[in-house]
């Protein structure tokens, strides 16, 4: 195998493997002959993608805004929280074991309390986005803060730098990358927050829909429904990967 | 206060602020810890330094030559005894010092003008006029790179520089807001020879060319004698001042003065007294 086909096989591997997944589940499909109610092969749930485009359309957009609007408020008070604990120790110690506590809380038991609060719909998806997504947020901006080099800082204090300066001229850049990581396993689960949410107590979205179509039997209409939130969740991903490269580009060295 | 503190001096001898040390420590202790039950790091040490005077402080590891320097700078307070700079008691982190250690400490999200340009943007007054002043002050980093071999690398990020290269950005960092004083903690400790001594002589120039008040701190002899005008020898924990020469060479100070029988009786005579002093306590040498 020469460079040239070596190099053009390392970029199109992203499509390769998604390509080779989807052509073995068709394929054991058809060999085992797996019922459609069972497994659906992917050529049918994208048949059912097609057949009821406009549902889908209509029931992903409002998964997808549900989504990033729960993404927004947990970036926002993730960062705040998170800067609030990383800067100050003694913060860190107070509130570290409550938010390890609720981290472990599953979220989806808090859904039926938060549709007594707000009632059936987009308001606890949302919240449940929210809740989800920002612990990793603020545990890895709180860590990007706490893991400052001392130096670092005896640089800035010798100038006379306060909390505040060392803050933003170290502490907030530094903790950049960190940020960033977490914007994508963060959005990732923001959207099963409000997928979960919706399956359980919504009217609309992809995760009612899914609900109802099971309930229905029509398994194929469930599968693309997966793979249409699946794909709004590698959009999303690709875009915060994207900001990442740009405002975080100097902790990832070139490779060559 | 300044008054009651000249009126006691005057009756032995007239304040004169151009003979009194810059710098002075007088039998200061510092102890780690809360309550004074942790590590005696320094034990009644007294130090003076005259104003844009070059200092060395060597010692064994850990005899807290690198607490001297943070005591100097402000950054750690003492337990007993005084740390005056300039007639002032020293009792917060000093805006007149620039510090640069073996670690070259650099920002990794910024170029190498950009971390040089780090104090003008933290200290006054330069802050205030930072963003009116900017092409000027970008001006003066630019210089400064320049002035240590670096023209042409300022847009570079850390991790793009050699080590020695990260150690003379990190120089220019320390020297660009001006201060009075320089703190150097082994500055060139991680550098290979060949680097270490262009470093030396860029040092020796850089304080030729501004007259700043430096301390060194370092464990390795030759540099000290080369550098400084006096060395000064710091016991074993807790350290205090156990010897101190002065180096009686000509300036500027070249590579080939280290060859010379002046030269080698300077570190001979510095290594006896650290020496001794680490059999005395039945170390296993250094």
């Amino acid at each position: 195998m020469n460079k040239k086909t070596a190099t053009m096989l390392y970029r199109l591997s992203p499509w390769l493997a998604t390509l080779g997944f989807f052509l073995v589940w068709e394929i054991s499909c058809r060999l085992f002959s797996i019922p459609v109610f069972v497994l659906p092969a992917p050529t049918d749930a994208l048949a059912a993608l097609i057949k009821h485009i406009d549902g889908i359309w209509f029931n992903a957009q409002h998964t997808l805004l549900t989504t990033v609007c729960g993404f927004a408020v947990a970036i926002g008070f993730g960062l705040l929280l998170g800067i609030l604990v990383g800067a100050s120790p003694a913060m860190y110690r107070a509130l570290n074991p409550l938010l390890v506590g609720f981290n472990s809380v599953p979220k989806v038991a808090l859904v039926p309390i938060l549709v007594l609060w707000f009632g059936i719909g987009t308001v606890p998806a949302i919240i449940t986005a929210f809740l989800v997504a920002f612990f990793p947020i603020t545990v890895n901006v709180a860590t990007g803060i706490a893991t400052m080099e001392p130096e670092l800082r005896d640089v800035l204090r010798s100038l006379g730098a306060g909390r505040i300066a060392i803050l933003t001229k170290v502490g907030l850049p530094r903790s950049l990358p960190y940020f960033f990581a977490s914007l994508k396993v963060a959005i990732t689960l923001a959207f099963v927050g409000a997928v979960i949410s919706e399956t359980v107590a919504s009217n609309v979205g992809i995760g009612y829909l899914m609900m109802n179509a099971s309930a229905m039997f029509q398994v194929p209409l469930v599968f693309a429904a997966l793979l249409v939130t699946a794909a709004m969740g590698v959009v999303m991903y690709g875009i915060t990967a994207l900001l990442e490269r740009r405002y975080a580009g100097w902790a990832m060295r070139k490779r060559h | 206060m300044g008054h009651l503190f000249m009126s006691k001096n005057q009756s032995a001898a007239p304040y004169d602020p151009v003979s009194a040390p810059f710098i002075h420590l007088n039998d200061v202790s510092l102890r780690y810890g809360e309550s004074g039950e942790g590590v005696e790091a320094l034990k009644r040490l007294s130090l003076d330094i005259s104003r844009g005077e070059f200092t060395a402080v060597v010692g064994p590891s850990g005899c807290g030559k690198s607490t001297l320097m943070r005591l100097l700078s402000g950054l750690t307070p003492c337990s007993s005894g005084k740390v005056c700079i300039d007639g002032k008691q020293v009792n917060q982190p000093l805006k007149t010092v620039g510090m640069a250690f073996q670690n070259s400490a650099l920002l990794p999200w910024r170029t190498a003008l950009e971390n040089v340009l780090l104090p003008l943007e933290v200290v006054e007054p330069y802050r205030r006029d930072f963003r009116r002043d900017k092409a000027r002050f970008v001006e003066r980093a630019r210089a400064l790179l320049a002035r240590v071999g670096l023209s042409g690398a300022e847009d570079l990020y850390g991790w793009e520089l050699s080590g020695g290269m990260q150690q003379r950005v990190s120089l220019c960092r320390a020297l660009i807001h001006e201060p009075e004083i320089l703190l150097l903690d082994e500055p060139f400790g991680a550098l290979d020879a060949f680097t270490r001594e262009e470093l030396w002589d860029i040092l020796q120039q850089l304080w030729l060319d501004r007259g700043f008040t430096a301390m060194l701190v370092t464990h390795d002899l030759p540099e000290a004698v080369y550098l400084a005008d006096s060395v000064h020898v710091i016991s074993e924990r807790p350290g205090y001042v156990v010897h101190t020469s002065h180096i009686d060479l000509p300036r500027p100070r070249t590579p080939e003065l280290c060859f010379t029988s002046r030269f080698t009786d300077y570190v001979h005579e510095l290594r006896k007294h650290i020496q001794r002093k680490a059999l005395a306590v039945g170390g296993v040498g250094l």
